[in-house]
């Protein structure tokens, strides 16, 4: 776990979503959303299905494009007002640098783990075959999917689908990480395997935002956690305060409700 | 007057030539219907109006018309506007851009059926859209349309036959040719007929070792 106080100071932050606002139609499913995270800082985001978890993630990369706000990388600017053309060219390069999580895993079915985690790095950094495969070998070590490499995905368990998938966003080289419910689809025994790939990214100080499930994970590998409800941010803070001592009624019924779901 | 097979071997070249041709003017044409029709698939879903309204009249063209006429038109038709296309190659564009159309049809519900979420996974690396398009959705929607584009690829065979009429002494030329020497039809049209059958058997073989390759992909 990363030293909080060396975090907590008024350095510029890594992730800087403001105002973050987004309709479809008449529903607002984003009210107005702050969101500080600093470099090497994991925060995780729960709350009840609906509350726009996916859609705040997927913001950040653009996939649901905000309707109102602000989203900085460093000192880009994310969601920026360019022409067609040129925006397309700008997000391109942004989503380079920020890596997706699905919870679905999303891998590519027609390729092999190694074409897999080999497209991007070849097609956008033009990476020789040679130094895309090496490449590939390395993040899949990493994630323990290297006896793999030449297997397709529709020959994999959803743990280790999941697994390729992070080392397939890693072999991006991306600056944040976002998971979207990485482990929601796996089946119980699986969900370890992908937990620790995650702790151990942790303990690398990748950027990482989490939206979870699993109180307990959340609770052993996170800096900071958000609770949303509704669209908004109900209640935020360190992990020892969030599961233990919640202040708001919201976040209390939530975490209770949770608990008694998961445990007996 | 009885049938009489021995007159065949006489004239076994010439058909065997005319098999030849079938199968270059068949993998010919399959080819441009196979890349026309993936090109037309993508301009129909993806490009603007302005540039899918004109395929579209030509695609309602090449499907609301009969094949022949298509033909006669590359064929006969062209050279007045001073293209003159050879015979062959008239065949295999006639053809392929007929089938284009109908293989079009298939590649756009093929691309149409690929799960959003591959799209995603592609854009969230940073590819493209149109690289997306390319590395990702094409290649699994060619994927999941093999049998009906298949089955095109069969009917396109039969079709190859009309080609005879501008002239290309491909299979069933041949064989009128044959039996306009010997007036023997019932014996060479039996003989191309099982010749056509045996092209069509090589060509499900090749489907299903296809379909076999790409199981694990799915
Ligand atoms: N494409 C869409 N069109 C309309 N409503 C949507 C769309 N996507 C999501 N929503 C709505 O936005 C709200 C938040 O969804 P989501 O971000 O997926 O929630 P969560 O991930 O917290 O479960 C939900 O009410 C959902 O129905
Ligand atoms: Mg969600």
């Amino acid at each position: 776990m990363n030293d909080q106080g060396d975090h907590m100071t008024d350095q510029k932050p890594f992730v800087d979503i403001q105002h973050a606002q987004k309709s479809y139609g008449a529903l607002e499913v984003l009210k107005d959303i702050n969101l500080q995270v600093q470099k090497g800082q994991i925060v995780a985001i729960i709350g009840p299905s609906g509350s726009g978890k996916s859609t705040l993630l997927r913001a950040i990369n653009d996939l649901d494009p905000l309707t109102g706000g602000e989203i900085w990388l460093e000192d880009k600017q994310i969601n920026k007002n360019l022409p067609h053309r040129q925006y397309e060219k700008h997000i391109n390069l942004v989503r380079q640098e920020i890596g997706m999580v699905f919870q679905h895993f999303n891998l590519f079915p027609h390729l092999t783990v190694r074409g897999n985690v080999t497209l991007a790095p070849k097609m956008l950094k033009g990476l020789s075959d040679a130094d895309a495969n090496k490449l590939a070998e390395e993040q899949l070590d990493k994630v323990g999917m290297l006896e793999r490499i030449d297997y397709y995905p529709s020959q994999l368990s959803g743990g280790q689908k999941q697994r390729v998938a992070i080392a397939r966003a890693l072999a991006m080289n991306p600056k944040v990480m976002l998971f979207d419910e990485a482990t929601s689809a796996l089946d119980p025994e699986l969900v370890e395997e992908v937990n620790l790939v995650m702790k151990k990214l942790a303990e690398e100080h990748m950027t990482m935002i989490i939206v979870t499930h699993e109180m307990s994970f959340a609770e052993s590998v996170c800096d900071r956690v958000l609770f949303m409800d509704q669209g908004v941010v109900v209640e935020e803070g360190p992990p020892e305060v969030m599961f233990r001592n919640p202040k708001n009624d919201r976040t209390k019924e939530f975490l209770r409700k949770h608990l008694a779901g998961q445990h007996r | 007057m009885g049938l009489d097979f021995t007159v065949i071997p006489q004239y076994l070249d010439i058909i065997l030539w005319g098999a030849l041709w079938t199968i270059l003017i068949t993998l010919g044409a399959a080819a441009v219907s196979f890349i026309g029709g993936m090109i037309l698939a993508v301009i129909a879903l993806y490009a603007p109006k302005l540039v899918r309204l004109p395929f579209r009249a030509f695609a309602f063209l090449f499907m609301g018309t009969p094949l022949l006429l298509q033909l006669f038109l590359i064929y006969f038709g062209l050279v007045q506007v001073g293209i003159d296309v050879p015979a062959v190659m008239a065949g295999i564009i006639g053809l392929g851009l007929h089938f284009a159309v109908y293989n079009s049809e298939l590649f756009q519900t093929g691309i149409l059926a690929v799960d959003k979420g591959q799209i995603e996974a592609a854009r969230t690396l940073g590819l493209g859209r149109m690289q997306a398009l390319r590395k990702v959705v094409v290649p699994q929607a060619i994927r999941d349309v093999i049998p009906p584009v298949g089955n095109n690829m069969i009917a396109l065979l039969k079709d190859s036959a009309l080609v005879s009429v501008i002239g290309v002494s491909e299979l069933t030329l041949s064989a009128q040719r044959a039996i306009g020497s010997t007036y023997r039809p019932f014996e060479f049209y039996v003989l191309v007929a099982v010749i056509y059958y045996i092209i069509n058997l090589f060509m499900e073989a090749a489907q299903r070792r296809v379909e076999r390759r790409v199981q694990a992909s799915r």
